[in-house]
């Protein structure tokens, strides 16, 4: 069974407590190595690391609000040859969900692996988060890291979130070994949710965190609500074709978003195959049948296929629109079409290694008028 | 409804039920429009999304789907996972805002060449009503 304990905050600095409770964890070799977020050298990012010494996680920052990639990809190259010595991971809810999805894809392992998963508080485009660590007005994830006692967490003033944490309804980690509180929790300590056997191990002290559900239940619901009204605006843009043609005219094939997407795992992208270098003639007779055809050809089709492939295993992490340099709103659409593709089959993704990938599983009795003659 | 508008439909069908009915459809000079280009597909199951898309974006008016019934898969469970394909394939693009019903999945086994035929049959005559995709007509794709 899972206990609840609590890590005292030393001298009020937050980040420094959690630093030196990672120190703890290679030190007393409850796990070999951390795959943590570091502040990069530049002094402007974090930038997730493999750590073995410990007097590295000195420039430990999990806290950042800031996510370059999405660490479950990271965690499918640790894992995917089967490590030997045991690797602790530091999660976001949306990189363990993609995890849980990687691995029922079998491009990552659990085993020697200990997931360790931490309260989100949002995250800010990479190159905003740059800006804010290098302005006058100091960090910008205190801030962030005080408003969580109450739940109110509100950009930075002139800034905003990323958008798929703006609609985010999962800020707490699920399916950890280990979970990293500060929601409800007040600034003095950080709560600590691990097996029991384990929590001994890690000198926490007992006491209360009475309102952290509440003050989660309030923050995924403004969290709900905007959600819907963005899927409501989609959804009213999306109705004939030209509302199709209209979501994805501006992107421009260059494929960032696969590279950016955690579950987007293929080796070899059939979109980045000759399949789709095509004879000077053909491209020609297709001009000529329609009078004109877009090039670079066939960037709707892949807009449609990647649909397709991912919806049913899209955890909404948002890391494609980051990413994309045409700002296509794929978070939205991705996890609008998502909501309702995967409610076909009472599927959420990354919510539990038992439910089986929509793609991969049938049953007999479901959809039977679909191919009978009607 | 426009009567010179003869809809071209892009089938694929499996090499072990569908193909086979429309071979018979064929071989027993059962009369069929003139309308379906037919691909060879190994089973219904191996039709990946990308086939179906893309004739329809490059102006296709209707895509069909043919497999063996259920519980007749050659490959045992082809044809289940080519239901839950066609069935978000088809949700996907409704909620994209283009026309579902202009693909069609339908079961026929290799005894069957009438069905087939049939199947076609109804498949022109439901596109003549829709009338043209309307992507034909449009360039950005």
């Amino acid at each position: 069974m899972k206990v609840r304990k609590f890590l005292e905050v030393k001298e009020g600095d937050t980040l420094a407590t959690l630093r030196g409770f990672l120190q703890r964890l290679l030190e007393k070799e409850i796990v070999e190595a951390l795959l943590v977020p570091l502040e990069a050298p530049s002094g402007d990012t974090v930038m997730p690391a493999l750590v073995k010494e410990p007097a590295r996680l000195e420039k430990a920052n999990p806290l950042a609000p800031v996510m370059p990639v999405n660490a479950a990809r990271l965690v499918s190259s640790l894992t995917i040859g089967k490590p030997k010595e045991k690797i602790g991971a530091l999660l976001r809810s949306c990189e363990i969900r993609a995890l849980i999805e990687l691995v029922k894809l079998q491009q990552a392992h659990l085993e020697n692996l200990m997931i360790i998963g931490l309260d989100c508080l949002g995250t800010y485009e990479v190159t905003d988060y740059a800006k804010l660590i290098s302005s006058e007005d100091g960090s910008p994830t205190m801030g962030l890291v005080r408003g969580a006692k109450e739940g109110s967490l509100s950009p930075h003033e002139g800034y905003q979130f990323r958008s798929a944490c703006r609609i985010c309804e999962y800020p707490v980690p699920q399916n950890t070994a280990l979970t990293i509180g500060l929601l409800g929790v007040d600034g003095k300590r950080i709560l600590v949710e691990a097996q029991e056997e384990l929590a001994e191990r890690l000198e926490l002290t007992e006491g209360e965190a009475a309102s952290r559900e509440e003050v989660i239940k309030k923050l995924v619901e403004a969290r709900i609500e905007e959600r819907d009204r963005l899927f409501a605006q989609f959804r009213e843009r999306v109705v004939d074709i030209r509302g199709l043609l209209a979501q994805f005219s501006t992107c421009t094939g260059c494929y960032n978003c696969t590279v950016a997407c955690p579950i987007c795992y293929c080796k070899e992208c059939l979109f980045r195959t000759s399949t789709f270098e095509h004879e000077s003639d053909r491209y020609l007779r297709w001009a000529q049948r329609k009078g004109a055809i877009q090039m670079p050809t066939d960037t709707l089709l892949f807009q449609l296929t990647r649909l397709n492939h991912m919806v049913t295993s899209c955890v909404g992490c948002g890391m494609c629109e980051s990413a994309c340099p045409s700002d296509i709103p794929l978070t939205t659409i991705f996890r609008a079409v998502g909501q309702e593709v995967q409610a076909m089959f009472d599927y959420l993704p990354g919510r539990s290694l038992e439910d089986e990938l929509p793609l991969a599983t049938f049953k007999e009795d479901e959809l039977t008028e679909l191919g009978e003659t009607q | 409804m426009n009567e010179d508008f003869e809809p071209k439909i892009v089938a694929f069908l499996c090499n072990w039920c569908a193909y086979v009915g429309a071979d018979l459809a064929g071989t027993s000079r059962i009369q069929y429009p003139p309308n379906v280009r037919i691909i060879r597909m190994m089973c219904s199951g191996a039709v990946d999304p990308v086939y179906v898309i893309k004739p329809l974006l490059d102006g296709a008016d209707g895509v069909l789907i043919g497999g063996c019934h259920p519980g007749d898969c050659h490959y045992q469970e082809g044809n289940y996972k080519a239901r839950r394909r066609v069935a978000i394939l088809k949700n996907i693009l409704r909620q994209m805002g283009f026309d579902e019903e202009r693909i069609w999945l339908r079961w026929i086994s290799a005894s069957e060449g009438q069905v087939f035929a049939e199947t076609v049959t109804a498949m022109v005559k439901a596109l003549k009503e829709k009338g043209p995709n309307p992507l034909k007509e449009l360039w950005g794709t």
